[in-house]
């Protein structure tokens, strides 16, 4: 995914869990149903969280690619 | 020692709102009661020829046939080893070295304990992860795909998950592994006197302290007629399949406790089975709260759930504040800063979670106060992080 189709990038690196799933849950209202919400997080239980975190919450998760920087980096698709 | 039993006899307030016992269950009054008498008895080197040693042998051969008798095996099929790991490195090891013929890989479900996973990792060898359903249970047929590939030298699946309680179909695996040659490890550590002993394994390991006995007893079980070979140096002790000097006391009060386990188990794991289907519906109506693992074919006694958007350490720490002791699986609780790779490999919400394990004497009160606690903790620390 390109970064033209992220409406919005959250910088999580070097927060350890649950850190990036709350700024990922107190920020998701900030773009709107149907844009792309990433998330670059270092800490290794991003990569269950979040797509844990899109299936209690009924997002959508979308998949994981890399930041400029080679971080790890998860995307959400705002659904509701 | 009468009044240091006295204050810590389970039933007695010491254990009260302990709620761990799959790290470890309080010693059983049976095995507190035959441990103390066997310190006196079992003392010799059950090798001697005297008096005294063939005392503590005759011990050591009553505890293996009360084992085995309570496990439904043959008595020359059990071991006591020196912990639940070291049963889980010589079984798992041994009939890897078993096969050393046809290859040196090992296969294993992903929601292995990690002495599985790290006796696989020590080996030389491919290691093999089979993944799990959200549940956590692993498809007997995925585990015979993978052990059919070439060079595999034995295939690991658990009789219960420990984390999560899903029961694993330890017998269908071994119907289909049947005819491919490779033996079955299974670690029934977390299931072993609360469930019966699933069949079909070459090779099986169980813990004392996770049914009531005491610390430093492990049980290998290997199967008459299984190719098994020492993996580690040997030792000429009672049984070749282990090393060291044989805590007689301590294996006998295990198999004490253990046989008093299983007498009880239907009316215990029915009264546990009730009070944890009565903490998964609590769990679950906590908001953005999901209750993990198997909800029926389970063990009796063991719960698992994550909150959304909590720290694992600090609900670990505010429930032990309100007096309930809980395990979790969550990375910030852990020794490293990986979370659990149960909860990964199943992909469910590896923060916030708990583990809620019942003693066989919980009562209903302590859980109806852990359940009161429960919600209000989590809103406590969702309030502190504005959600």
């Amino acid at each position: 995914m390109s970064a033209a189709d992220v409406a919005l990038e959250l910088d999580c690196r070097g927060m350890l869990c649950p850190l990036p799933v709350i700024h990922l849950g107190r920020r998701v209202g900030e773009v709107a149903v149907g844009e792309v919400l990433a998330v670059v997080a270092t800490d290794v239980a991003a990569r269950t969280d979040v797509p844990a975190w899109c299936r209690m919450r009924g997002q959508e998760y979308v998949g994981e690619d890399t930041a400029t920087d080679g971080s790890p980096r998860y995307l959400v698709r705002r659904s509701s | 020692m009468t009044s240091a039993s006295g204050t810590a006899a389970p039933g007695g307030p010491a254990t009260r709102g302990y709620l761990d016992a799959a790290s470890s269950e309080p010693l059983h009054p049976a095995a507190r009661e035959t441990l103390l008498a066997a310190l006196d008895q079992g003392y010799a080197d059950p090798r001697r020829r005297h008096r005294s040693a063939r005392s503590a042998r005759l011990l050591l051969d009553n505890a293996r046939e009360v084992v085995a008798d309570c496990l439904g095996v043959r008595p020359d099929e059990v071991t006591f080893t020196s912990s639940g790991t070291d049963a889980v490195h010589r079984g798992l090891l041994g009939l890897r070295a078993g096969r050393a013929r046809h290859g040196d890989a090992v296969v294993h479900s992903a929601v292995e304990h990690s002495a599985v996973v790290h006796a696989a990792a020590w080996a030389p060898g491919d290691r093999v992860t089979v993944e799990v359903d959200r549940s956590g249970r692993v498809s007997p047929a995925a585990v015979a795909q993978a052990a059919t590939a070439p060079g595999v030298a034995v295939a690991a699946v658990q009789a219960a998950n420990h984390e999560v309680g899903t029961v694993q179909p330890v017998g269908e695996v071994a119907a289909a592994l049947a005819g491919t040659g490779v033996p079955l490890f299974v670690d029934a550590c977390a299931a072993v006197g609360r469930l019966p002993l699933p069949h079909g394994w070459d090779a099986a390991a169980a813990s004392a302290h996770k049914w009531g006995g005491p610390a430093g007893v492990g049980v290998l079980l290997v199967r008459k007629g299984a190719r098994w070979r020492n993996p580690f140096p040997g030792d000429d002790r009672v049984d070749e399949r282990t090393t060291g000097f044989e805590n007689v006391p301590a294996a006998l009060a295990a198999a004490a406790a253990l046989q008093a386990v299983v007498a009880e188990r239907e009316g215990v794991g029915r009264r546990q089975a009730a009070l944890v289907d009565r903490i998964r519906a609590a769990a679950a109506a906590v908001p953005d709260t999901e209750v993990v693992g198997d909800p029926v074919d389970r063990l009796p006694h063991l719960v698992t759930f994550s909150c959304l958007y909590v720290d694992g350490e600090a609900l670990v720490d505010g429930l032990d504040r309100r007096g309930f002791g809980v395990a979790s699986g969550s990375a910030c609780t852990a020794s490293t800063l990986e979370p659990s790779h149960v909860l990964a490999a199943m992909g469910v919400l590896t923060h916030g979670n708990v583990r809620v394990s019942l003693t066989w004497d919980t009562t209903e009160a302590e859980v109806a106060g852990f359940l009161a606690a429960l919600p209000e903790v989590v809103a406590d620390i969702r309030a502190e992080v504005g959600l």
